[in-house]
C-alpha cells in the first residue's frame, strides 16, 4: 500500500475581483499516491493554474483540506509554506526560470542555498548528482544561454530534484519544447517516475498525458474525469518512432 | 540562507552590472570623500590655529583698559588710561601664580633709516616681554633692567622693519634710527614669526625699554596693556583672580564698580577661534553630507529598478523555498555593499584630498580618525535605511506574480 502524499478535500479557492467574486475552484477533490506519475489537464480557465499554485503550496485554499506529505497547508505561514515549497516540492516551470548568467550547477544548487541544515560540500555534491542524474555530465559550467532549450529544461529539472522533494511540479514543461525535446524531457520524467518519484504534471497537450499513469481532467472548477491510463505510453519509445527526417 | 551565502550572492550580482554599481556608488563616493576633506581641513586649520597660538605663549595673560563708564558715556577700551606702572608692581609682588610681567606701551609712526623709511608700530616693554611673547633674538643682544631704568635709546628690530630699512641687506647692529624724532641704537635683531592667524605682519615691530617710549615718545604715564605669562598654562585661571584682585585695590574700585580693565586669556582666545573653525567645519560638513543622502537616494533608485528587473528570479527564489527575509537580506546586502563599497571608496579619496591639498593649496590638514569612522558608518547607514524599502518591496512580491512578471 502506497503511502498518500496529496489528500485535496472539497478546495475551492475565491478570487475578489472587486464587488464580483470569481470561483476559479469550485469543490476540487482527487488524491496522489506516492510513486503516481498525474498529469492534470484541461483547457484554460479550467482553474488548472490555480490548482497548480495551491499544490505548490504558492497559494492557500478558501475552503477545503489540502494535505501534503501529512501538513495540512491552511494553518501555515508565509515563511512556514517557503519552507515546505523548499523541502516538499521540486517546481519545473513552462519558460525554465533558471538564472540568468549563472551557471548550470549554481542553479541546482539554488533550492539547497535555503535549506540551513545542508553544509558547502554537501550542497555542491548533490547537485553534481543531480545533473548527472538528469545526464548533463560536463556541463555544469556552462549558462542556461549556452544551453539549447531541452538543456535548460533538464537543468530546471534537476533543480526540482536537488532538495529530494516528495513531488515534482512540473508546469507546462514540455510547453516551450519542439516535440521530439518534449518527448526527451518525458522520458526523463518516466524514468525518474520509475525510480518511484511522484510527479504531478500538468499540461493541456493529451499526447503528453498520454505518459503519465493517471490523468485528472479540469473542467470549470470541477474536476470532470479521473482516470488511470491502462495504456501508459513509453516515452523513450515514441522518440524511437519519431520519423529521422526530424532531424533537420 | 546564511549571510556569508547571501553576501557572495550580492557580490556577484553588483559584479554582473560593474558600471551600473560603480555610477551608483558615485554619489556616495562623492558624499564620503568630500566629508572627510571637510573636516580634515577644518581639523588642519583648527590644529594649526592652536599651535600658533601656543607659539604665542600659552599662558599669557593680556590686561586691557576696559569702560567703567567713569562719566556716564562709554567710550573705547583703548583710550582710557587706567594701567601703570603701580599696577605692574602690585602684581609683581602679589600675584604668585605669576611668572612674568612686563607693560606695553605702544605708538605707531614712522621709522626713519637715512634715506629709507617705514610705518610701523613700537613696542615699549621691559626685557621679560620676550619671554612672555616667546620673540627671541637672532642677531644682538636684548636691552637690560638698567636700559629701562635709565629709558635708554636702544631698540631690536623685526625682520619687515630691518628690510624696509635696511633694502641693502647691511647689518642694522649698532646702527641708529629715528622713530618719531628719537634717534635709537639698533642692539638686536628678532627671529621672524611670520603673520598671525588675523593676518598681521608679526614682525613689523620695533621693541623698545618701555620708559623710553613712555617719556621721550609718549610722553604718558600709562600702558596700553600689561601682559603677563601664568607659571604653568594650567595655573591661568588662578593668575586670572589674582590679577582681578590685585587691581582691583590697586584701582581703589568699590563692591559696586565693574572693573576699569579686562583680563583675557590665552585659553580663552584659543576657544573663540576654535568655535568660529568648528562652525565652518560643520558648516562645510552639513553641505557636504547632504551628497551622501543624494547618493542614497541614488541606491534607492537602482534597487527599485534592480527589484523590477529582478521579480521573475524573486518570484523563482520564493518558488522553491526561499523566504520573505532571505529576499530582503539579499536586496539589503546588496545595498549596504554598494554604500560600504562606495564608502571605501571615498575614504580613499578624501584620504588622498586631504594630503594632496595641502601640497596644492598651502592648506593644513589633519585626517582625524573619527571622520573616518563617522563618514563609513553614516554610509553604512544610508546603505540600509535607502535600501530597506526596495527590498521589503521585493519581499512583500506575490511568488504567483513574480512569476509570471514579463
Amino acid at each position: 500500500m502506497s503511502t498518500k502524499i496529496l489528500e485535496i478535500q472539497n478546495v475551492k479557492r475565491e478570487f475578489k475581483m472587486g464587488t464580483e467574486t470569481v470561483r476559479a475552484l469550485k469543490g476540487v477533490s482527487f488524491d496522489v499516491n506516492s510513486g503516481e506519475f498525474v498529469t492534470i489537464m484541461g483547457s484554460s480557465g479550467s482553474g488548472k493554474t490555480t490548482l497548480l499554485n495551491m499544490l505548490g503550496c504558492l497559494d492557500k485554499p478558501t475552503e477545503g483540506t489540502y494535505m501534503l506529505d501529512n501538513v495540512n497547508v491552511k494553518n501555515l505561514t508565509r515563511d512556514e509554506l517557503a519552507k515546505l515549497r523548499n523541502t516538499k516540492i521540486g517546481f519545473v516551470f513552462q519558460a525554465y526560470n533558471l538564472l540568468p548568467r549563472t551557471s548550470a550547477l549554481e542553479n541546482v544548487e539554488l533550492p539547497l542555498l535555503y535549506n540551513p541544515l545542508i553544509g558547502t560540500q554537501e550542497r555542491k555534491d548533490r547537485a553534481i548528482a543531480a545533473l548527472q542524474a538528469v545526464k548533463l555530465d560536463g556541463r555544469f559550467d556552462h549558462t542556461p544561454n549556452q544551453l539549447s532549450g531541452g538543456q535548460q529544461q533538464r537543468v530546471a529539472i534537476a533543480r526540482a530534484l536537488v532538495n529530494e522533494p516528495v513531488m515534482i511540479l512540473a508546469d507546462e514543461a514540455t510547453g516551450n519544447l519542439d516535440t521530439r525535446t518534449s518527448y526527451e524531457i518525458m522520458a526523463l520524467m518516466q524514468e525518474l517516475n520509475d525510480k518511484g518519484k511522484t510527479i504531478v504534471f500538468v499540461t493541456h497537450e493529451p499526447d503528453i498525458a498520454a505518459f503519465s499513469t493517471r490523468t485528472v481532467m479540469l473542467r470549470d472548477g470541477k474536476v470532470q474525469k479521473d482516470t488511470m491510463n491502462v495504456n501508459r505510453r513509453s516515452a523513450r519509445e515514441a522518440l524511437d518512432s519519431l520519423p529521422v527526417s526530424d532531424d533537420y | 540562507m546564511k549571510i556569508i551565502n547571501l553576501v557572495l550572492l550580492a557580490m556577484k550580482a553588483l559584479q554582473r552590472n560593474k558600471l551600473r554599481a560603480l555610477l551608483t556608488m558615485l554619489g556616495i563616493i562623492i558624499g564620503v570623500a568630500s566629508v572627510i576633506t571637510m573636516m580634515s581641513i577644518g581639523e588642519g586649520s583648527k590644529q594649526s590655529i592652536n599651535a600658533s597660538l601656543s607659539s604665542m605663549g600659552s599662558n599669557m595673560i593680556t590686561i586691557m583698559p576696559f569702560s567703567n563708564e567713569p562719566g556716564g558715556a562709554r567710550l573705547a577700551g583703548s583710550s582710557f588710561k587706567t594701567l601703570t606702572i603701580k599696577d605692574v608692581n602690585a602684581l609683581q609682588k602679589d600675584a604668585p601664580h605669576i611668572a612674568l610681567i612686563s607693560p606695553l606701551a605702544s605708538s605707531s609712526g614712522q621709522s626713519i633709516n637715512g634715506a629709507n623709511n617705514w610705518p610701523t608700530t613700537i613696542q615699549g616693554v621691559n626685557p621679560d616681554y620676550l619671554e612672555i611673547r616667546k620673540l627671541v633674538v637672532k642677531d644682538g643682544i636684548v636691552f637690560s633692567d638698567q636700559d629701562v631704568r635709565g629709558s635708554a635709546k636702544v631698540c631690536l628690530l623685526g625682520k619687515t622693519v630691518v628690510d624696509n630699512l635696511f633694502p641693502n641687506g647691511e647689518s642694522p647692529l649698532g646702527k641708529v634710527i629715528r622713530f618719531g624724532g628719537i634717534p635709537m641704537q639698533v642692539i638686536g635683531v628678532l627671529v621672524p614669526k611670520g603673520t598671525s592667524n588675523f593676518g598681521q605682519d608679526q614682525d613689523d615691530v620695533i621693541i623698545a625699554p618701555y620708559t623710553t617710549i613712555q617719556k621721550r615718545v609718549l610722553s604718558t604715564i600709562y600702558f596700553n596693556q600689561i601682559y603677563a605669562s601664568a607659571v604653568t598654562e594650567s595655573a591661568s585661571d588662578d593668575a586670572v583672580k589674582e590679577v582681578n584682585t590685585a587691581l582691583r585695590i590697586t584701582h581703589r574700585l568699590r563692591d559696586n564698580q565693574d572693573n576699569d580693565f579686562q583680563v583675557r586669556t590665552q585659553a580663552e582666545l584659543m576657544t573663540m577661534l576654535n568655535s568660529t573653525s568648528s562652525m565652518m567645519t560643520a558648516l562645510l560638513t552639513a553641505v557636504a553630507s547632504i551628497s551622501l543622502v543624494i547618493g542614497g537616494i541614488g541606491i534607492m533608485n537602482i534597487m527599485y529598478v534592480s527589484v523590477t528587473e529582478r521579480t521573475r528570479e524573486i518570484g523563482l527564489r520564493m518558488s522553491i523555498g526561499a523566504r520573505g527575509v532571505d529576499i530582503l537580506l539579499q536586496f539589503l546586502i546588496e545595498a549596504v555593499m554598494i554604500s560600504i563599497t562606495g564608502g571605501v571608496i571615498g575614504v580613499v579619496l578624501g584620504i588622498s584630498a586631504a594630503i594632496i591639498i595641502p601640497n596644492m593649496l598651502n592648506w593644513p590638514t589633519v585626517i582625524s580618525e573619527s571622520s573616518i569612522v563617522i563618514s563609513f558608518l553614516v554610509c553604512a547607514v544610508t546603505g540600509i535605511f535607502f535600501g530597506y524599502y526596495p527590498a521589503l518591496k521585493a519581499s512583500g512580491l506575490d511568488p504567483i506574480e513574480a512569476l509570471r512578471y514579463e
